[in-house]
């Protein structure tokens, strides 16, 4: 059965982008306010899964070539990575630091090591979720 | 010093490149980068040799998880010193003699990988101080063993073997790790040197003795003592040079590594005496026992190793008496059995190495390792000759060679002991363990003459070998000539190793010794014609009649109480173990999702509900709670109402539509409870598993009516009912109660803690950032089963991998 869902497909192209948006926003305000790597994470699956819901899973991995099995193989190994990492400076495994930076664009910006921690904790999410997704439906 | 630290992690490191470097040089020269890595080591080692002498130990601390007492950190003292030239010297040899014994069409690649890897694990068994440590490099060396015994994993053998010597060294691991921790709550630390330090005064602990026999249960098995040795002679399924680096050199003296590391914490006890040296002086005979009978080369060395290292394992109990009242003149002369432990532990390296390799040289050139089809091959291999006569002759005790040397040590040690007036030890014990001792030694005479005399010397058979006799190529030559070379070179300068390896570790096994006159004794070769000379001449004498006329006397292996074994055992309980956990595992995995349901729910029930009436810990205190409003009511009718809808749903698709009424009216929940992280997670959480259900539900049946009677239905009711009443009454204790302080003073200061003020946010990555990435983890490994299972599950027609 072939599904040719105009609407849908119109409406997801820009609704995508917004969750994509909302993903990477959620990710990096999680310090702060409300969000974090696991949300964050959660939020930038759910829109590669409607991706794949609406399109098919071709024309979904010409547009996006991950393997996500990578994804979530690196993810698990930067967590795991910044902990070794602290240890290198003498700290404490998994001792998380920040400072204060400068940025160009964005002026006074604080930099935390957690914030690469979460990065890992997202990318795995992102990672495992459209795995196990895929998996299951191509098993069809 | 960091550089210990990083000696460690070199291996690992190494092991990484080899695969590529193999893509790009697929030939035997992979060997020469692999040989490099324990070269350098060695001779790092090597310099740091007269600073050890002198009494420097190097000591080295990265900070892992402080809070739990586990700490990266490396300790080099005079006994790891020795370990550690083992380790990288013997290793430097069998990777030199590796390059020229296995075939290029071998996988080579995987198999320096897997070498590298032991010896990493290897150097962190000898370097780790701190107790977690020194266990995951314990049972790293078990897996990169089995992975290396099953390097021809098509034999079925190879796996066997491998899985044997596995599930035996690991389950004494297992052990080792209980005593560890008994240990750490005795003293409550994990460092060995602090639980030196500490350990009298906790002797009396009725955790001493069970850590004690845990500890030796991990050093027994892991050091093929008897009962554990039946896993050895099957390890010889691995290429040769694993045997000899392995299964001679190395992995088996870590358990006699433990013991001398342990020695000044347990020793001078009664137990640990009795224990070590009865275990080890009966493996001493047993092994050389079941040595004499062996036909097949290895199978032969294996068995001697098994004496062999019974031989250093009664030593080392021997030498423990000394420590029981502490130093004094008398007590010093105890400590002799273990320099010629720890002498004799170089030497065994030295001699068993070479005589591995020769008969890997032997098996590579003829094809065989049958004495029955072996003979006469002196003439044609001289060299290899040579090698196995140094070899055989050092390990039977006879001079010129090192073995000559400890050997002399050893029969004095056991003739010491029969003055020893502690631990009740009568005269007869006394007699007997020189006795024994005498006994195995004349065995090990016998099977050291039969590889000499049975391989290289008789009638050659050249229509029953594979292949036609010749010498091997000088490469595979060098390694056993250079450990040849240090059999001799010992004998005639044993002092350099007596002052310069045995005199630091000896202070490291005698803390309160040290510097004590008498603790390093001179080693002569000649010492007057005393009683362990004519303890050795009588192992000559009656070693020679007994191997003259071996076959005359042959007939007792075939009497009925050796035909019993401990194999036959260990393959009893195998199968046994299987036939019961799969009738158990039958019983219960029914097939049913319902019954699964039914066992999850009911333990539920029991444990936290009859938890609940066992303590009786009903204390409901509503007083502190906050009035309930309007809104939240309306929510939870809502909820109300739709988790019964979902009983009388008729498809699956309004059931899980119903679910996610429930789902997203909890995340409004939150909303009215001013959580937002929640209930963003929440809502997100309910929108994928909606998806994924959805999916999910395309490869699940028709939902039928289950047609299901009365009694059944009232079962299934009464467990919904009561696990409902159990979460509820748990909820209500739990909010009752106040067992134990608030953390709330951690989110409070959340931004002088952690520097976030999302305090969900600071919880997950600092406060238990630790939790975080092992869920992370666990939530990968989930997500590769579930790709392994639904992507590489075998097709109805598919051969069964397993047999």
């Amino acid at each position: 059965m072939k599904i040719n869902d105009v609407i849908l497909q119109t409406v997801t192209k820009i609704v995508v982008f917004i969750i994509l948006t909302f993903g990477v926003e959620l990710f990096l305000s999680g310090h702060y306010n409300p969000g974090g790597g696991f949300i964050g994470g959660l939020v930038l699956s759910s829109a590669f899964v409607l991706l794949y819901l609406v399109f098919d899973i071709e024309t979904v991995h010409k547009g996006i070539p991950f393997d996500f099995k990578k994804v979530a193989a690196f993810g698990v190994l930067l967590a795991v990575g910044t902990g070794l990492g602290s240890v290198l400076f003498g700290a404490s495994f998994l001792t998380q630091t920040a400072s204060h930076f400068n940025l160009p664009v964005f002026g006074a910006t604080e930099l935390s090591t957690v914030m690469l921690f979460e990065a890992g904790v997202a990318l795995t999410v992102v990672g495992v979720v459209v795995t196990i997704i895929l998996s299951i439906s191509e098993d069809v | 010093m960091l550089a210990i630290t990083i000696a460690i992690f070199i291996p690992f490191m190494a092991a990484l490149f080899v695969p590529f470097i193999y893509k790009r040089v697929r030939s035997r020269n992979i060997g020469w980068f692999v040989m490099s890595v324990p070269l350098v080591l060695f001779i790092y080692l090597a310099s740091l040799i007269p600073a050890v002498a002198g009494g420097k130990t190097y000591i080295h601390t990265i900070k892992w998880i402080d809070s739990a007492g586990i700490n990266f950190t490396t300790y080099l003292d005079g006994l790891s010193m020795i370990f550690g030239l083992l380790i990288t010297g013997v290793g430097s040899l069998v990777i030199l003699y590796s390059i020229y014994y296995l075939s290029e069409r071998e996988a080579l690649g995987r198999f320096y990988v897997y070498l590298l890897m032991f010896m990493g694990s290897m150097l962190g068994v000898i370097f780790s101080d701190n107790l977690m440590v020194l266990y995951v490099f314990w049972e790293l060396t078990s897996i990169s063993s089995f992975l290396l015994i099953a390097f021809w994993y098509h034999r079925k053998k190879s796996r066997y073997g491998a899985q044997k010597s596995m599930l035996i060294t690991v389950s004494g691991g297992v052990g080792m790790l209980a005593g560890f921790i008994m240990l750490y709550t005795m003293t409550g630390s994990y460092s060995v040197r602090e639980i030196i330090g500490t350990i009298g005064q906790y002797t009396n602990e009725s955790l001493f003795l069970p850590a004690m026999l845990l500890v030796l249960l991990g050093a027994f098995t892991k050091s093929a003592q008897f009962p554990f040795h039946i896993w050895l002679p099957d390890a010889m399924e691995a290429p040769t040079p694993v045997s000899a680096y392995l299964h001679s050199a190395t992995m088996v003296k870590a358990g006699i590594y433990l013991v001398a590391r342990f020695t000044p914490v347990f020793g001078g006890e009664a137990v640990w005496f009795y224990t070590v040296t009865g275990v080890g002086i009966f493996t001493l005979f047993w092994g050389s026992v079941n040595a004499v009978r062996q036909t097949d080369l290895k199978a032969l060395l294996a068995y001697s190793t098994i004496s062999q290292l019974g031989l250093i394992m009664s030593l080392f109990g021997l030498g423990s008496a000394a420590l029981n009242e502490g130093y004094s003149a008398d007590s010093v002369i105890y400590t002799q059995a273990t320099f010629a432990a720890l002498f004799h532990l170089i030497n065994h390296s030295t001699f068993k190495g070479a005589l591995f390799m020769v008969v890997g040289i032997v098996d590579h050139q003829v094809g065989t390792r049958d004495i029955r089809r072996l003979g006469g091959l002196m003439s044609l291999m001289p060299v290899t000759f040579t090698i196995a006569v140094i070899g055989s002759f050092s390990m039977a005790g006879l001079p010129p060679f090192n073995g000559f040397l400890s050997k002399e040590m050893f029969f004095e040690s056991v003739l010491i002991i029969r003055n020893l007036d502690i631990f009740a030890m009568g005269p007869v014990w006394g007699s007997l363990i020189p006795v024994v001792a005498w006994l195995a030694s004349v065995l090990t005479f016998v099977y050291s003459m039969i590889i000499v005399f049975q391989t290289f010397l008789g009638k050659h058979q050249p229509d029953r070998l594979d292949r036609k006799a010749i010498e091997a190529p000088v490469g595979m030559l060098i390694a056993p000539l250079i450990l040849a070379l240090f059999v001799v070179g010992i004998f005639f300068f044993p002092n350099v190793v007596g002052n310069y390896l045995l005199r630091p570790a000896m202070t490291a096994v005698y803390p309160p010794f040290e510097g004590a006159e008498g603790l390093v004794p001179h080693i002569a070769a000649w010492h007057g014609f005393n009683a362990p000379i004519i303890m050795t001449i009588g192992v000559i004498v009656v070693g020679a009649l007994l191997y003259t006329y071996l076959r005359y006397w042959r007939g007792i292996y075939s009497l009925a109480p050796m035909r019993w074994n401990l194999d036959s055992m260990y393959n009893g309980l195998l199968t046994q173990t299987e036939k019961a956990s799969s009738f158990l595992t039958r019983t219960y995995m029914t097939g049913y999702l319902r019954d699964y349901l039914v066992y999850i729910f009911v333990f539920f029930i029991l444990t936290v509900g009859g938890g609940l009436l066992w303590t009786g810990g009903f204390s409901i205190d509503l007083s502190n709670d906050a009035p309930i409003t309007i809104s939240e009511y309306i929510i939870i009718f809502v909820m109300m109402g739709a988790s019964i809808a979902i009983i009388f749903a008729k498809s699956r698709i309004t059931a899980i539509l119903l679910n996610g009424v429930l789902g997203y009216s909890i995340a409004i929940l939150f909303v009215v409870f001013r959580a937002p992280d929640l209930a963003l997670t929440q809502i997100i959480v309910e929108t994928v598993t909606t998806a994924l259900f959805l999916l999910c539900f395309y490869f699940l049946p028709e939902w039928s009516k289950e047609k299901t009677t009365r009694s059944l239905k009232v079962f299934k009711g009464i467990i919904a009912i009561s696990v409902g009443t159990v979460v509820t009454v748990l909820a209500l204790v739990v909010q009752g109660n106040k067992m134990f302080e608030s953390i709330s003073v951690y989110f409070e200061n959340a931004y002088e803690l952690a520097g976030g003020k999302n305090i969900v946010n600071t919880i997950l990555g600092d406060f238990r950032a630790f939790d975080t990435m092992l869920e992370v983890v666990v939530l990968f490994i989930a997500g590769i089963g579930v790709f392994t299972l639904i992507k590489l599950k075998a097709g109805k027609g598919d051969e069964d991998v397993e047999d």
